[in-house]
């Protein structure tokens, strides 16, 4: 993955400290007054501030009675105004929301503004099957490569997003019922199945290769453990539903939304299987809605169920995003763990958490300055950070806009959003 | 109306008969200074008095952190929304005529509604509702309170304001009129002139339709009109002087553009929610209007508002926290769903803060009320528990 380094602006070089803060790095206890390093994109050290040398040459920031954590990672959202399939089919693996992503939609300002550093970007839930997504760092972008991630075998990071319950059951091209929804996706993964079969006989005989065929090859690549399916699921039976799926066919899975999840719990537990919850402000909107709790994502973890959160923005808006682990908290779980859940819990649903989610030595300089306690209402982002460059800072008018809204706040980018560049070579 | 009124409030009192003191760390009276160990005390399902020191013997004593009056929500469409969403629970809006002022409330709001449980366990104790937004003109509105199984029990006004709603929001699809913002306006203004007319007859035949209308240019309704552009904000003010009627101001999502002109106007606003969604009419949507609101001294309220989909209602209690976390002090953004928002709807005789002869709507919470890890733990209405659980 590493920083990007585009020809307007490279990650800063010269070290920055940023000294006196509260630091919650996740991974490890908490540091009352802690020292924060980075250079080069990167974390170079981290500690108290005893126990950590200032480089020479480093630009000092004293962030004293701030708080420091890790860069939100948000495993479930639709800012940039993903399109994913459209309604001639209900499972549609080959369509990319790499192809309609908008870099200068603002709702991306103000996921920086939200403290979100690493997102999850979807198409929507009203398919059984509507695309493969997008694993984004919120770098300030002109086009949506700079703020792709780059896996080491070249691929661009991503999922695939999946869908049962009453979304994508409508008919017509679609599922009628729950049973056939299922039968839809079984249908789709054997066919896989049946491909990757053929591609492993040819043994790399291309005159033996079967005709390339870009929906299977999304579906291999699932089956294949190198995408992961993420899966919107509210229901009780519903969720069981996907782990049956999953059983059948093996591929990493993240469980999405797990409105019932607590009274399923221990299932899930028993599957290994991690789940994103959304966290609302009431049951309802829909049938499969009716039971949520703001005890859900404290029952999963009680049980052993590796939690997340996601803000499905436009659903909950991005700059809310901490509190759905303040909500958490009010349903009966720990704190550390509802701040795990907004960081590396995530990072892990998305096998990006040997680089973000936690502040350690050597991961990517991803990290939020907040006014005060990360669960407290009154606190605000005031400084977010992407691979050690400043991409949003409450103090300039602009990301002040992004961050309360008002006139101007929506309206497309047309010009590079750009910030004061002290720490970045020109 | 007034008989009916009557025989709710003696319901009440009947099912309150226990004397309760509810202690707080402090109380927030929103009538003066909080009370530092207050009392609150009750019987008959009023308020006796707040005072400090011990409670009296008899009483059966709640003890809280922190003490405030029932919140009150200024606007939304609880009881008409039902959490299903589904056609068989959506009364809010009813489409084969664009204006029906003559929908009533209290034939539509379901008491046993699952939300109603969901949002009075956060406090919510008073909840203006009723015909939502969505088109020119949906019905009436009501004002309830978060307890009884029939409407009539609920009800402590039956018949509060008239819903409208202009801008892009009023627009009906295809040929069907409005089509237009100008002929919303004009389609309004001929009613109002017809309902003029109305008035000003001697010999009536009943036509429920004028006859409401009639009842919003003498003052009884006010028009409650939901808008969010600032153009539109403007036209609403317009007719309400034209025809001078009482008229609020709803959701106004770019009222910090036209903040003059809504202060000479004299109207309140009941505003969105502080968390409403970013898009169309509400694409400039700002979490600090109500402190902009505040500072231009402009009367308001916050409100739930009617949503489509997830989640089906919101907590006032949580718009309220937002406002605080986005500069509104910390009275204030309470007031505005206690006290503000009770004058607004014209009930502060009743509820809306902790005062002697007023309605016991209490609710307690084991820390500042707006953070988010904070319990809802006790609610009180009419002097009746109604829940202790925490949430």
């Amino acid at each position: 993955m590493g920083f990007v380094c585009s020809f307007w602006a490279c990650a800063q070089t010269a070290p920055i400290a940023f000294i006196g803060a509260r630091i919650v790095p996740v991974e490890g206890a908490e540091i009352a007054n802690g020292t924060l390093v980075v250079q080069g994109g990167k974390i170079t050290a981290i500690g108290s501030g005893g126990a950590v040398t200032v480089p020479a040459g480093a630009r000092r920031v004293d962030v004293k009675g701030k708080v420091i954590m890790p860069g939100l990672v948000d495993s479930h959202s639709h800012i940039g105004g993903p399109e994913g399939a459209d309604a001639s089919a209900a499972l549609q693996p080959d369509v990319r929301i790499l192809d309609s992503v908008d870099v200068r939609d603002t709702r991306i300002q103000k996921a920086q503004a939200g403290g979100i550093t690493t997102v999850n970007v979807m198409p929507g839930s009203g398919h059984v099957l509507s695309g493969q997504t997008l694993y984004l760092k919120l770098r300030d972008g002109r086009v949506i490569d700079d703020l792709l991630i780059k896996l080491p075998d070249g691929r661009i990071a991503g999922g695939l997003k999946m869908a049962n319950g009453t979304n994508p059951r409508k008919g017509g091209a679609f599922p009628g019922t729950r049973g056939k929804t299922m039968a839809m996706a079984r249908d789709l993964y054997i066919k896989g199945q049946e491909y990757r079969e053929k591609i492993r006989a040819a043994n790399g005989d291309q005159s033996k290769m079967p005709p390339r065929d870009l929906r299977l090859e999304a579906i291999v690549e699932v089956l294949d453990g190198k995408r992961t399916v993420h899966h919107h699921t509210h229901r009780h039976d519903d969720i069981l539903s996907v782990l049956r799926l999953q059983k059948e066919f093996g591929f990493k899975l993240v469980l999405q939304h797990v409105t019932d999840g607590w009274m399923v719990a221990d299932e899930i537990a028993k599957s290994g299987l991690p789940a994103s919850v959304i966290v609302l402000d009431s049951p309802g909107g829909k049938e499969e809605a009716r039971n949520l709790s703001f005890t859900t994502a404290s029952a999963l973890d009680k049980a052993g169920v590796l939690v997340g959160f996601h803000t499905d923005d436009g659903v909950t808006d991005s700059r809310l995003f901490l509190r759905s682990a303040a909500l958490a908290v009010r349903g009966g779980m720990a704190r550390d763990k509802a701040l795990h859940a907004m960081t590396l819990a995530n990072a892990k649903m998305l096998d990006l958490d040997s680089r973000v989610g936690s502040l350690k030595t050597g991961k990517d300089a991803d990290f939020i300055v907040l006014s005060g306690d990360p669960l407290s209402v009154y606190t605000k982002v005031l400084e977010t950070w992407v691979d050690g460059v400043k991409v949003f800072d409450r103090t300039t008018e602009k990301d002040r806009r992004y961050a309360e809204g008002g006139d101007g706040s929506a309206e497309r980018q047309s010009e590079l959003h750009l910030h004061e560049t002290e720490e970045v070579d020109q | 109306m007034r008989s009916l009124l009557l025989l709710a409030l003696v319901g009440a009192a009947t099912a309150s008969a226990e004397n309760i003191a509810v202690r707080g760390d402090i109380v927030y009276t929103m009538a003066g200074t909080p009370v530092k160990s207050g009392l609150v005390v009750i019987s008959n399902g009023k308020i006796e008095r707040v005072t400090t020191g011990a409670p009296p013997s008899g009483y059966r004593v709640i003890s809280a952190k922190v003490v405030t009056p029932g919140l009150v929500d200024a606007h939304g469409t609880l009881g008409l929304t039902g959490y299903l969403n589904s056609t068989a629970d959506q009364d809010q809006v009813e489409r084969s005529a664009p204006m029906q002022p003559e929908l009533r409330a209290i034939d539509a709001y379901d008491a046993r509604e699952r939300l109603i449980e969901w949002v009075r366990g956060f406090g919510t104790t008073t909840v203006h509702t009723g015909h939502g937004p969505g088109i020119l003109v949906s019905g009436q509105t009501m004002i309830v309170k978060t307890r009884g199984t029939t409407a009539e029990q609920a009800a402590i006004v039956r018949e509060a304001m008239v819903a409208a709603t202009l801008g892009a929001g009023a627009r009906e699809a295809g040929a069907k009129a409005p089509g237009t913002r100008s002929k919303a306006i004009a389609m309004l203004r001929a009613e109002l002139v017809k309902a003029q007319e109305y008035r000003a007859k001697k010999e009536k035949s009943r036509d429920l339709r004028t006859e409401t209308f009639a009842r919003v240019l003498s003052g009884e309704l006010p028009l409650l009109v939901t808008v969010h552009h600032a153009n539109d904000i403007v036209s609403a003010i317009r007719v309400g002087k034209e025809f001078g009627i009482k008229l609020v101001l709803d959701g106004a999502a770019e009222a910090p553009s036209v903040l003059e002109q809504i202060k000479a106007s004299g109207y309140p606003v009941v505003l969105h929610p502080t968390m409403y969604r970013s898009g169309g009419e509400t694409a400039n949507i700002s979490f600090e209007t109500a402190t902009k609101l505040k500072a231009a001294g402009i009367p308001f309220a916050l409100q739930t508002g009617f949503e489509g989909y997830v989640p089906k209602v919101r907590v006032i209690l949580f718009e309220a926290a937002v406002a605080a976390g986005h500069g509104l002090n910390f009275e204030d953004a309470l007031a505005s769903v206690t006290i503000d928002a009770a004058r607004l709807l014209g009930v502060a005789n009743r509820v809306g803060s902790l005062e002697a002869g007023k309605d016991a709507d209490v609710a307690m919470y084991d820390g500042d009320p707006f953070e988010y890890t904070t319990h809802c733990t006790g609610v009180l209405i009419d002097g009746v528990e109604m829940s202790k659980d925490p949430r």
